[in-house]
């Protein structure tokens, strides 16, 4: 079976072709620059945007890689959660490719799609895992037992980890996003000059709490502002420090998961799993604890069609599809 | 020749097959429903005709102005389409469709079609039939407050489009003695889309997915604000 998948829940447009033999075809078009002036994502440009790239793009992979009607068996779109004019580009453009060409088509989750993203790879994990899922708009621990066998163990009650990432960066002044960028700076950050909380690790539960982290850097870089200070490095030292925090208590709440549900195996995903100090913390938990952890590429880490062509792949060979009438799921929990 | 058009602009979901003169139209009021009523609408007219998209030539959309959301879903949709079948497109404004619709129905030669835009504004066009019974804009559609419409020199129009129920008192002010009768009512109709649209295929100026884009008229709400400061 082979399943084109459209992604423009937020904004990236991504189109991949996956089938039986793994991803054949993936492309990303990001609208970082067109929202970067705003500090962020602003809906209706990132909407207007998609309904410019998405079908240019379509067209393009499906010549590239010779495809047409016939070789494509079924087709999968993001039916939420994430903007709703974005989503109802992507719904309205693949259902109606799939109509035109007779072909049956469904509605992924978002999150299912980041989820199952590591089974791209070619060293892919068994079920059941337990998956991290963060990214600018989720931080959530979700069991996995099976395809849509999800169980929701926790999540952020406030900012998701990428949120609170590109917020830190904002409030000391870096690029837009500036997850990535903050941390950059991290790296030469003096990890003892500054200690933030881990919050809510002192009590039971897999919930987070993020927003805590921003207030303690703001605060942290208005009182040690001075005319002798070494502002570059002391925004270094913050970024360490936030990001430190943000690293440990995932890891708490990441190994009381393992340990919670006797599971071995992690499965991280979404932006910010893309985080080499993450990955490698992640990683030499999971040796500790005889585990094995897994991510995917970081190509496919961030926002893309592979991962929602995949999910839908999986969904459409049980001869799962959608009537005629469709529909998206701006807020849609997963689990 | 056979046209497929399709309309989402606005509180109405339509979609109409133009076979010759003949058309066959599915039409409903269906607010912020149209994904649910937009394919099983146009695979019933397919049905009904006992044909299929590959005896199809060409296709059109109410591309705006009018709900943002509401033309992007027949952009897209009409993109998805051409992508599948590789068909000449016909994008075809919202507001001319209107007045198309008037003149099937009340014989209107002259239509100001005023839609409501929210925000205390009109999207406004004036539009005259031509000589093969076809609304054409001579000159260009605004969004403006209703105080500030381009008052036509002649008379003897048809009001049409929701702008008149909404913004009616203003605009009979301003267009005293210019107008003729009132139609706040009127909906688009994809027909009316598929007849403009005949005339864009007809002349070759049917465009590929690239082109076949939304009209919004207003800029997003949000100001650039690297440009703006």
């Amino acid at each position: 079976m082979r399943v084109l998948g459209v992604e423009t829940s937020c904004d990236e447009t991504g189109i991949a072709i996956y089938d039986d033999q793994g991803l054949l075809a993936h492309e990303v078009y990001s609208q970082t620059k067109i929202h970067a002036d705003y500090g962020g994502v602003v809906p209706e440009l990132a909407s207007r945007d998609h309904v410019r790239k998405l079908a240019p793009m379509a067209r393009q992979l499906l010549q590239q890689h010779h495809i047409s009607q016939s070789d494509i068996d079924g087709l999968a779109y993001t039916a939420g959660p994430g903007l709703a004019g974005a989503l109802l580009v992507g719904a309205a453009f693949t259902r109606s490719l799939a109509w035109a060409w007779r072909k049956p088509a469904i509605g992924i989750h978002h999150m299912e799609g980041h989820l199952l993203a590591p089974m791209l790879e070619a060293e892919s994990p068994d079920f059941p895992f337990i998956a991290l899922l963060v990214s600018g708009g989720h931080t959530q621990l979700i069991q996995v037992k099976a395809i849509g066998q999800y169980e929701l163990l926790g999540e952020s009650v406030d900012d998701a980890a990428g949120e609170a990432f590109d917020k830190t960066a904002k409030l000391l002044g870096l690029g837009y996003p500036g997850g990535p960028e903050l941390a950059r700076l991290a790296q030469s950050g003096d990890p003892n000059r500054f200690q933030f909380p881990r919050p809510m690790t002192d009590r039971p539960g897999l919930d987070f709490s993020f927003s805590g982290l921003k207030t303690f850097a703001l605060t942290t870089w208005r009182t040690e502002q001075s005319p002798t200070a070494n502002l570059q490095q002391l925004k270094a030292d913050i970024a360490r420090a936030f990001e430190d925090a943000v690293i440990d208590t995932l890891l708490i709440k990441c190994r009381r998961a393992l340990q919670q549900t006797h599971c071995q195996r992690l499965v991280m995903a979404g932006g910010v799993s893309a985080n080499q100090r993450l990955r490698v913390s992640i990683t030499d938990m999971l040796d500790s604890m005889q585990g094995q952890a897994y991510y995917p590429r970081t190509d496919l880490c961030t926002d893309n069609g592979a991962m929602i062509a995949y999910a839908g792949w999986h969904h459409l060979k049980t001869g799962k599809q959608e009537s005629l009438a469709f529909n998206i799921q701006p807020r849609w929990p997963l689990a | 020749m056979k046209i497929l058009a399709i309309d989402t602009t606005e509180t109405a979901c339509s979609a109409a097959l133009l076979d010759g003169d003949e058309t066959l139209e599915h039409f409903k009021l269906t607010p912020r429903r149209h994904t649910e009523y937009l394919l099983p609408m146009l695979d019933a007219l397919l049905a009904e005709a006992q044909t299929s998209l590959t005896e199809v030539d060409g296709l059109g959309f109410a591309k705006g102005p009018g709900s943002f959301t509401g033309v992007r879903i027949a952009s897209a949709a009409i993109q998805g389409i051409a992508v599948a079948v590789d068909l000449p497109i016909a994008p075809v404004s919202s507001l001319l469709a209107l007045a198309q619709g008037a003149a099937r129905r009340y014989q209107a030669d002259h239509a100001l079609v005023a839609l409501d835009a929210r925000m205390q504004e009109v999207y406004w066009a004036a539009c005259e039939q031509d000589c093969n019974g076809l609304m054409q804009l001579p000159g260009e559609e605004v969004v403006c407050r209703p105080d500030d419409i381009p008052i036509p020199a002649s008379g003897g129009w048809h009001g049409i489009g929701s702008g008149w129920g909404q913004y009616g008192k203003i605009l009979q002010s301003r267009l005293d003695g210019a107008l003729q009768k009132i139609h706040p009512d009127e909906q688009i109709h994809a027909q009316d889309v598929a007849r403009l649209a005949k005339q864009v295929l007809l002349a070759g100026q049917g465009v590929s997915v690239e082109h076949a884009l939304p009209v919004y008229l207003r800029h997003p709400v949000a100001e650039n604000p690297s440009q703006s400061s």
